[in-house]
């Protein structure tokens, strides 16, 4: 690829970089930061790109690093506060006193064709948004740097069975968030 | 036989850390059985794509 080509293609990614970065970092500078580090490595190494992945594929990985980096840094300096069992949200209700549902938990359709909506990703966008700090940096750490827990408990000097409270609400705090904003808006089914 | 509130934190804990063998089976047992909790690890798998896909295409 002639070399003003790639910086074109680069530069086309980088919203796509930042809406990433944003939802991880929550702080538009770090991501704005950690974004301008990832197109600079990618332009400087791009003999390493041979073309078997997609571009985009191969700069969000770099881009996970410098995020993963920043969360570390951050981490160090400011801990997250450990989140108790019994802290606020409560599930229970979502169960009547047998352990049975209180309510069955509804169908959500056709993954794939949910998925095909551009929509939908600014919908679980607002909900990963609304979750707070410290359930949300455990979470995207999982699920989008796709880090192993133990991983994650140990960058962020928590407990292993305090990350797994941490993972438990924010996944049902998310599904709660998509149920509301997405599933039962019907937009799913349109 | 486990309740439904104590298999959707195992259908929870499933996906961030190994469970133990008999918990495992217990969880598949009470799925086989149980349409609620089906739709709840649906629910769980879905969660998970989109956020791997995430900000989509």
């Amino acid at each position: 690829m002639a070399e003003n080509v790639f910086y074109d293609e680069l530069e086309k990614l980088r919203p796509t970089l930042m809406r990433f970065a944003v939802l991880q970092l929550r702080d538009e500078q770090s991501a704005e930061d950690a974004v301008q580090d990832t197109l600079l490595a990618a332009f400087e190494g791009a003999e390493q790109f041979s073309g078997r992945a997609q571009l985009r594929t191969w700069v969000v990985s770099i881009l996970k690093n410098k995020i993963v980096d920043r969360i570390r840094k951050r981490s160090r300096e400011a801990p997250l506060p450990e989140v108790s069992e019994s802290d606020d949200d409560d599930f229970d209700a979502l169960f009547q006193a047998d352990g049975h549902w209180q309510e069955k938990p509804s169908s959500w359709g056709n993954p794939e064709a949910t998925l095909q909506q551009s929509r939908f990703y600014d919908v679980m966008e607002l909900c990963m948004k609304a979750l707070p700090e410290n359930l949300a940096r455990v979470f995207t750490m999982r699920e989008i740097l796709e880090m192993e827990t133990e991983e994650i408990c140990k960058e962020l000097a928590i407990s292993t069975s305090n990350c797994w409270v941490v993972l438990y609400r924010a996944r049902m705090r998310l599904r709660e968030c998509l149920q509301l904003r997405w599933f039962n808006e019907g937009v799913g089914t349109e | 036989m486990k309740t439904c509130k104590e298999v959707h934190r195992l259908v929870i804990e499933g996906q961030d850390r190994t469970l133990p063998f008999t918990e495992r089976i217990a969880v598949r047992v009470h799925l086989m059985m149980c349409g609620a909790c089906r739709r709840f690890e649906a629910q769980m798998e879905f969660m998970r794509q989109a956020l791997r896909r995430f900000p989509g295409d």
